[in-house]
């Protein structure tokens, strides 16, 4: 078999891929046994706490440890002064891993101690004083952008604006897509719609808080046992921080209670290790769930505005988005990725969208699965929705016929290769919920999502064991069962039972450089590696079994997981099976792996349309979802029942977002519901089950034809919930939360609109 | 802070310890005697990822005090099965793929436990709001309730 | 901080009433403990009273019941009687968080925890229960609607212990109900919670009746105006419009993160209406 050969995954017939074997993590983890970031502990360990700011903005006059480091059982205490301040690109990561200068959010960290217990070390952070100015805050987008608005940072000039502006101000940055002009396409609309929304920053809400254990030895080497999305940027940014080589700090990634892009930074991991370096003993760290929320990545809150003209016969003429989003104290709000994704549904000549980049006083943004595509998509597909009730169309036929295909230019650039929006149109129309009757006061929403799906720096080791099974090394974190689908992926290329691969998850200093478990990366990029890895062990095999029989390699071919001779020309040999050919390894030239190693391009973007019945209560504006479906296109599902958790859980996490989920701050710029009490996120019984319809378009790019499924399901629910939520009230929700107070107002000011007409 | 001499039972195993009087149960499960599986998530009793069965109840064991727990009788998820032979919900769980990150599922398999000790034949919807107290952020909960309804058939069949 | 676990309700008052300092009653400790670890309250002492064995009971009292302080949402739950008797107190008992929640929330500590939102009190000021506290001085009944006097603040002096929640007979042709608004299914706390008890004639007609609202004010609060509304009539559409506008009428709720002034008002109203429609049909009454 040639080693770069694609099979068409539309007619090949797998053995163990699209089947849903049993995980291997799996007993562990319904056990006890499996170890999450805060199950490791160290002989002699101390316990770290950080002290945060109760301000949110507040320039730091002094910070006076003293009476802290004489209380008994405090091993060390660091402030900013403790990290050095690197090269500019690390520059507000450190100063968000630990204040500097001034804290900018209720949350940042200002100090932190090391005791020889909890109690110890809530007390020392009592004893320690900081000195704070008090300065004016903005916690709103919109406000944050207005002239006068207290400033956060003296140095920040709006970038990719011409000319640059002379003055510093909360807006990091501006940028835009798109093609054609859209005024000009209005003009040849028969209806255009204009509206403006907003959607307030949600959490992504992991249950397990971040957690780490950091030993530093005297020697400069230290390990750190972390729960993250990607534990070589960690032991890469630590080691900037802390002025290590990265050589010396090993990182292990545990088992992870949740990430969802939350757990694709650093917060408490260099503090744990400097503490350490400090105290000469391991430090564990463990955020508490009101730290994570004051203090961990929130994604952006989002303020749009969106213009779409359309013809009576439902095609759309132009498309206009202007979107700001606050990502907290730090430039980076996901508003690039919000604008790009704004109308890469369609197939547009006319199409513009312009995003700002702005500051505020709130915790730094962290990537909340499909970063910045869920609002925008609200913003989109609920005028897209409206303009198909005013024109009279169905809402998937107006979709359907715009929607964007192999070869449409996109709204953001590059043309589409193969993909699958009409096919999972098509099939949310054929599916019987679509068509299925509605009770008192429901109503029906559709919307459409899409994301971009991210290929990568991956890194795979594939051994060869002396009984024939396999010991597989990957290096991108288990965010959602992909041990158990690379299993199946090294298992269907070597031809052998999916029992016999057993995969790990290795550490920084065993396997070479891995990004981030992020982007919908992982059964791309590392299935593609581990194809890779498997076919390279293969070609080995093949010449082991050649170097047995005395014959070329060339004349070897790999079957059923069996070594056999080509063609009868090539010599008569019984077929030798992996574990014929390991076992005498040893023998025929040493240890036998495959590796692979690629920057992994080609990943497949992915399409979803979400069906979601709302029912709506009139007197209390509360919001039940009575039903839903996820059709997504999944290229190539691995292992189905986990395509299908992802398309349910993302889901879920919309339909939270939708209808409950918000930071509330008060006047006094501090986070009012930093705990799950308040920031409701869905429980069991809100929900209905959550269909699923499996589309598998195959993606050029990977030699399964597997795209990323983990993010695309949660760009579409905000929107459809909101259609939903008009069709069953006849009210257009602008702003989420679409909380029943909000829901509420909207019914009874129509109302007496109504009456006073 | 005065310290608290305390004699319970766990998973059926009498165990002794030391623990300070604002300690939890759930702190002393994992801290003094590395009972790990069951999980800190919040500790207000809002994420039910520490559910322990206190003499037959289901309670978030960060919501107990250690000092509390004298003479009771204390299981936790490392109780579940019985030797090397998984409970019925365990297998289900793995089996449905009720399960992605992990964290919450013992909280989860304690609370579906208790469930099914008292209502062997639970409705969706009486699942549902019987483990409104777990909270899950991968699934959606969708597979945990199917995986809860076929282990409540196969129980039932005995 | 020390903890000590009296088996009578005499060692309890004595501890209490005995230590300097900040002592608290640790019965289900499910808002207890969550103010520890959020250094909210930091006592001295801990008084748990579960091993108190006539805190533990529910027994019968003239007709009605005697509810110990130390019982649990989930015993009441079981308790047949105590369920056909007074279901709506139940219910809302029962609405107080999660599972594991109930299997520690007690109907005293809700009440001493004097959270204007608590979802039991309501329905137990509507059911006209009493609560018998016990104290350095001695033993005194009281409506459970004085224990309260503020957010978190109750009418208790040093020393004094809520030893059980009694609940009256149940009038014949009476029923009660508890409805609250939370935006989930589960694990809210009240935005808005209505108790209605109402008792009936022969004829059908409202002959006595008690409505009672949650996190509307400082506190719980008995709104006699909207009880009168339902006096005197057949329940009918036209009482319970009148009923709702009454409760209404009666909020002086404040704007959180939990809903709006606006928001509280009509839904107490629309809650109090609700509760009032189920409370009339266990009165076997017709709607």
């Amino acid at each position: 078999m040639p080693l770069d050969s694609n099979i068409d995954p539309a007619t090949h017939k797998f053995n163990l891929v699209g089947t849903r074997p049993l995980r291997p993590d799996g007993v562990d983890k319904v056990t006890g046994r499996a170890k999450f970031g805060a199950d490791a502990n160290a002989p002699g360990m101390l316990v770290g706490k950080i002290l945060r700011s109760p301000h949110p903005h507040a320039r730091i006059r002094s910070i006076n440890t003293a009476k802290a480091a004489k209380l008994p059982g405090v091993k060390a205490i660091v402030t900013a002064a403790d990290f050095k301040e690197g090269k500019r690109a690390l520059r507000d990561v450190l100063c968000n891993v630990m204040a500097r200068g001034k804290a900018l959010y209720d949350g940042h960290a200002v100090a932190a101690v090391a005791a020889t217990s909890a109690s110890v070390a809530r007390k020392a952070l009592k004893l320690i004083q900081v000195d704070y100015e008090i300065l004016p805050h903005v916690t709103d987008v919109d406000e944050a952008m207005k002239p006068g608005a207290p400033l956060l940072h003296d140095d920040m000039i709006t970038a990719h604006v011409d000319p640059a502006p002379k003055k510093p101000s909360n807006v990091a940055a501006r940028c835009e897509f798109g093609h054609g002009d859209p005024e000009v396409g209005f003009k040849q609309a028969d209806v255009v719609i204009e509206r403006s929304f907003r959607t307030e920053a949600t959490h992504q809400g992991y249950i397990e808080p971040h957690a780490c254990l950091a030993s530093m030895g005297m020697d400069g080497q230290g390990e750190l046992w972390v729960c993250t999305q990607g534990h070589y940027m960690v032991r890469n940014t630590c080691a900037a921080l802390l002025g290590m080589d990265v050589s010396k700090l090993r990182v292990t990634a545990s088992e992870i209670g949740g990430g969802f892009g939350g757990k694709t930074t650093v917060f408490i991991e260099p503090v744990a290790l400097a503490l350490s370096r400090k105290a000469g003993k391991p430090v564990k760290i463990v955020m508490s769930r009101e730290e994570v929320f004051r203090a961990s990545g929130p994604t952006s809150s989002s303020s749009m505005d969106v213009k779409i003209g359309v013809t009576k016969a439902g095609r759309i003429t132009g498309a206009l988005a202007e979107i700001r989003m606050q990502g907290g104290a730090f430039a980076g709000a996901p508003v690039e990725l919000g604008a790009m994704s704004a109308f890469a549904c369609y197939d547009l000549e006319h199409v513009k969208s312009v995003g700002w980049d702005v500051v505020t006083n709130r915790p730094k943004q962290a990537a909340y699965r499909a970063p910045g595509a869920p609002m925008v998509a609200f913003a989109v597909e609920s005028v897209l929705d409206e303009l198909a009730r005013k024109i009279g169309m169905d809402p998937i036929e107006l979709r359907l016929k715009n929607a964007a295909k192999e070869g449409t230019q996109s709204s953001y650039g590059p043309k589409y290769n193969r993909i699958g929006l009409r096919q999972c149109l098509e099939a949310t129309r054929n599916h019987p919920h679509y068509t299925a009757p509605l009770g008192p006061n429901e109503g029906r929403g559709v919307a459409a999502g899409f994301w971009f799906n991210f290929g990568g720096q991956t890194c795979v080791s594939l051994n060869i064991n002396i009984d024939g099974t396999v010991a597989l090394a990957v290096g991108t974190p288990d965010i959602g069962g992909s041990r158990a689908s690379m299993c199946m992926i090294a298992a269907e290329e070597l031809g052998i039972p999916y029992d016999k691969v057993r995969a790990i998850v290795a550490d920084t200093s065993s396997l070479g450089y891995n990004d981030i478990s992020e982007g919908s990366r992982v059964t791309f990029s590392t299935g593609l590696a581990t194809i890779q890895a498997a076919r390279d062990a293969i070609g080995k095999l093949c010449a082991r079994a050649a170097k047995t029989w005395g014959i070329s390699p060339e004349a070897v071919v790999w079957e059923n997981g069996h070594a056999k001779p080509s063609s009868p020309n090539a010599g008569d040999f019984a077929p030798l099976s992996l574990a014929d050919i390991a076992k005498k390894a040893g023998n025929t030239g040493g240890p036998i792996a495959g590796h692979f190693e690629v920057n992994a391009d080609g990943a497949g973007v992915s399409f979803a349309i979400h069906l979601a019945d709302a029912a709506v209560d009139p007197e209390t504006g509360r919001v039940q979802i009575k039903r839903y479906t996820v059709i997504q296109d999944a290229g190539k599902a691995v292992h189905p029942s986990y395509v299908e958790g992802q398309f349910q859980g993302g889901a879920v996490q919309g339909i939270g977002w939708a209808l409950n989920e918000e930071y509330v701050y008060g006047k006094d710029g501090r986070l009012q519901n930093a705990g799950f009490l308040d920031y409701r996120i869905p429980v069991a019984s809100d929900l209905p089950m959550i269909d699923t319809v499996i589309v598998e378009v195959p993606n050029p790019g990977h030699p399964y034809g597997v795209r990323g499924v983990g993010e695309t399901s949660i760009v579409p629910p905000l929107a459809a919930i909101a259609n939903a939520v008009s069709a069953a009230a006849d009210v257009r929700l602008t702003e989420l939360p679409m909380s029943p107070p909000r829901v509420l107002k909207a019914i009874d000011g129509k109302a007496a609109g109504k009456a006073r007409r | 802070m005065s310290t608290v001499r305390v004699s319970t039972t766990i998973n059926g195993d009498a165990v002794a310890y030391l623990c300070e009087v604002d300690e939890t149960l759930l702190d002393v499960l994992r801290d003094r005697l590395g009972l790990t599986g069951s999980k800190e998530g919040c500790s207000t009793g809002d994420c039910g990822a520490c559910s322990v069965m206190l003499d037959g109840r289901v309670v978030c064991s960060c919501l107990v005090l250690g000092a509390e727990a004298e003479g009771r009788d204390i299981r936790t998820v490392e109780g579940l099965a019985a030797g090397d032979k998984l409970h019925p919900l365990q297998e289900k769980f793995l089996e449905f793929a009720a399960l992605q990150c992990g964290v919450c599922t013992p909280g989860f398999l304690v609370a579906a436990k208790a469930l099914l000790d008292r209502n062997p034949d639970p409705s969706e919807t009486e699942i549902r709001f019987a483990l409104a107290g777990n909270l899950c952020r991968c699934t959606g909960y969708d597979k945990i309730v199917r995986a809860v309804q076929s282990a409540a058939a196969e129980l039932r069949k005995g | 901080m020390r903890y000590e676990a009296p088996t009578t309700i005499n060692a309890a008052v004595k501890l209490l009433a005995g230590k300097a300092g900040q002592a608290r009653v640790l019965a289900g400790g499910t808002d207890l403990l969550v103010q520890m670890r959020t250094d909210r309250v930091a006592p001295d002492l801990i008084v748990d009273v579960k091993r108190i064995p006539a805190m533990r009971a529910i027994a019968a009292k003239s007709g009605g019941f005697r509810i110990g302080a130390a019982v649990s949402g989930a015993e009441l739950g079981a308790n047949k009687a105590l369920r056909k008797a007074w279901p709506g107190v139940v219910e809302a008992a029962n609405l107080i968080g999660s599972t594991q929640i109930q299997s520690r929330a007690t109907l005293a500590g809700n009440l001493c925890n004097a959270s204007p939102a608590a979802d039991s009190v309501p329905a137990l000021v509507a059911a006209g229960a009493s609560a018998a506290v016990a104290g350095p001085r001695g033993k005194r009944t009281v409506p459970v609607e004085s224990i309260a006097v503020g957010p978190g603040k109750t009418s208790l002096k040093k020393g004094e212990i809520v030893e059980a929640i009694i609940l009256p007979k149940r009038a014949p042709r009476s029923g009660d109900a508890y409805l609250r608004f939370i935006p989930r299914t589960e694990m809210d706390i009240a935005v808005v919670g209505a108790g209605v008890n109402l008792t009936l004639d022969s004829k059908g007609v409202c002959t006595a009746a008690r409505v009672a609202l949650g996190a509307v004010a400082e506190r719980v609060i008995l709104v006699p105006e909207a009880a009168a509304a339902l006096v005197g009539t057949k329940v009918d559409a036209a009482a319970l419009k009148r009923l709702a506008a009454a409760a209404s009428a009666a909020c002086r709720p404040i704007d959180d993160k939990r809903g709006t002034k606006e928001f509280r008002i009509k839904v107490a109203g629309v809650l109090a209406r609700r509760a009032a429609e189920t409370a009339l049909k266990r009165a076997g009454g017709s709607k």
